[in-house]
């Protein structure tokens, strides 16, 4: 699939504005934090009470972590960071998360 | 123990000896790396302030535009241990913006468009190591990597340097940003490899 | 061997490389061998993990290319200033030992089950796993109706190009967007709206829409087929950067 930090540098050029991936590209990450398959369980939205499945959210890894937000509203609803093996999770964006 | 992948190594280009901090490569590549899309704030709406001080001040496009400015030429470090050598920028130093200011605050707390923010000691904004950058390379800063303006802090982790930052508040005491709430490094020296807290 | 899958928690495990083929220029299918591999739906992917004799780690997720029931197989695309790809698809050799973990995804899976018609977009490399759902329907004799419409920079660009080329009973439409070869009749722009028209199944016939490929083109190509009438959740999605073609 290819993580953000293994592609080309975008050009400044807006139609090709680094956008985000999605919640596919996490499902290890989140098999790793959750214990199970997390890419079809639904996310409602803190923020904005968007719902929507978690393979579908917006994902930005920019290197120092993993951040997930809201496509609606941008929103973050997680974020991620692994340091020196331990992984510190953050959900408090969400207002529910249910498989 | 995982087993080894014959030949596999991390990118990494040869730099001139005690150039690049430890654990740094050098890259020629100018990584685009953000936690979130990319404003687009008209330069209508565009404002820097400062908050904290004894007055709040607030500078439109038109007004951070018309303050003096310098180019600088300098060495950029990313925790993600990328290096950027000689990159070009022009900007507003901080001791302009933060000279117009009374306050007796020791640290700052940026923050950007986006919500994104970082600390800082106000001691490391001065004496001409800090920047709101709105040129890079001889051109207009990019959204991409931070226009219109975004701070430039290039004696710490690039991580400081807050692309799209519309400000700073003054605080009394040194408060975690964004990635510093994570387990990031308060400070971010890369000469001493400040990455985690603890380092 | 009884009692080797694990629900839930994914472990790394070692795979060796037992082939390599190259399918374009930039872009090599790698066949990987891996002792208590658990099979895979179509669409799934892996993690792969490099780790350097001086113990630094590199992980990358990949589409699996191969159909559940066939040897696990990664295709990968060159990025030239990636740090992983050059190296899989460039240094590799049959031997070599890497970690992979999955396989991974429950949302961008095909069964026939789940019946049709099926509507597959790929852009560029976003092909890789849009052709494990196309060897799963071949391989379970699936007569759900399929087209797909691809999109690449040039012919020379096109993965899979004999084996699509072969598929009887799927239609292929590739869009080149950036060279054609001399006499080239077919699309020669990147997808529109107007494109889009023209290939997708009707709304009302109630299609599935599997869309892959760099960002900007899974939310161009997502967003249209809603606008012709796709519901939303009939439309899975799965981006890959912001590589443009």
């Amino acid at each position: 699939m290819g993580t953000p930090e293994d592609r080309d540098v975008a050009p400044d050029d807006p139609a090709l504005d680094y956008a985000a991936l999605d919640g596919n590209a996490i499902g290890g990450l989140l098999i790793e934090v959750f214990g199970t398959e997390m890419t079809t369980a639904t996310g409602i939205c803190g923020s904005c009470g968007a719902v929507s499945q978690v393979a579908e959210l917006a994902v930005y890894q920019p290197g120092l972590g993993t951040v997930v937000r809201c496509r609606s509203c941008d929103a973050v609803l997680m974020t991620f960071v692994r340091i020196h093996d331990v992984t510190c999770v953050d959900l408090q964006g969400l207002a529910s998360l249910a498989e | 123990m995982s087993p080894i992948s014959r030949g596999f190594h991390r990118k990494r280009q040869e730099a001139p000896a005690g150039r690049v901090p430890p654990g740094q490569y050098v890259t020629a590549d100018f990584p685009v790396l953000s936690a979130g899309p990319t404003p687009h704030t008209p330069l209508s709406e565009w404002s820097f302030s400062i908050a904290g001080g004894r007055e709040p001040r607030m500078w439109s496009w038109e007004q951070f535009r018309s303050l003096p400015s310098q180019t600088l030429t300098t060495d950029i470090h990313c925790v993600t241990r990328w290096s950027k050598l000689d990159t070009m920028w022009e900007g507003v130093s901080l001791d302009v913006l933060l000279g117009a200011v009374e306050y007796d605050a020791g640290y700052v707390l940026a923050f950007s468009d986006g919500g994104y923010t970082t600390n800082l000691p106000v001691a490391d904004l001065l004496g001409g190591k800090a920047w709101v950058a709105f040129g890079y390379g001889g051109s207009p800063l990019g959204a991409e990597h931070g226009g219109p303006a975004r701070l430039l802090v290039p004696h710490l982790y690039f991580w400081k340097s807050a692309k799209w930052v519309r400000g700073l508040r003054l605080t009394d005491t040194d408060m975690p940003g964004f990635w510093e709430n994570y387990g990031y490094h308060m400070y971010g020296d890369p000469w001493k490899e400040q990455r985690y807290a603890g380092d | 061997m009884e009692g080797t899958a694990v629900r839930g928690r994914l472990t790394w495990q070692t795979a060796t490389v037992g082939s390599v083929t190259d399918e374009t220029p930039k872009v090599r299918t790698l066949v990987l061998e891996v002792p208590d591999w658990p099979g895979h739906r179509a669409g799934q992917h892996v993690d792969i993990r490099l780790t350097a004799d001086d113990g630094y780690q590199a992980e990358r997720a990949y589409s699996i290319a191969s159909a559940p029931g066939e040897p696990l197989a990664l295709t990968v695309e060159r990025l030239d200033d990636g740090e992983v790809s050059p190296y899989l698809t460039e240094d590799v050799q049959p031997g070599d030992q890497l970690e992979v973990r999955g396989p991974i995804g429950g949302y961008f899976v095909w069964e026939p089950a789940f019946g049709g018609p099926l509507l597959l977009m790929a852009g560029g490399s976003g092909v890789v796993p849009l052709r494990s759902i196309l060897r799963r329907r071949s391989s379970a004799g699936s007569a759900v109706p399929v087209r797909m419409l691809y999109s690449s920079r040039s012919l020379e660009d096109v993965i899979y190009r004999s084996e699509l080329d072969g598929l009887r009973d799927a239609e292929v439409i590739h869009a080149l967007t950036r060279s054609q070869p001399p006499g080239w009749t077919g699309y020669a722009r990147r997808v529109d709206a107007q494109m889009l028209a023209e290939v997708a199944w009707p709304a009302d016939s109630k299609p599935l829409a599997y869309v892959c490929g760099p960002t900007s083109f899974v939310e161009a190509v997502a967003a249209g087929l809603v606008g012709l009438g796709y519901p939303a959740v009939r439309v899975r999605t799965e981006r890959f950067g912001a590589t443009g073609q």
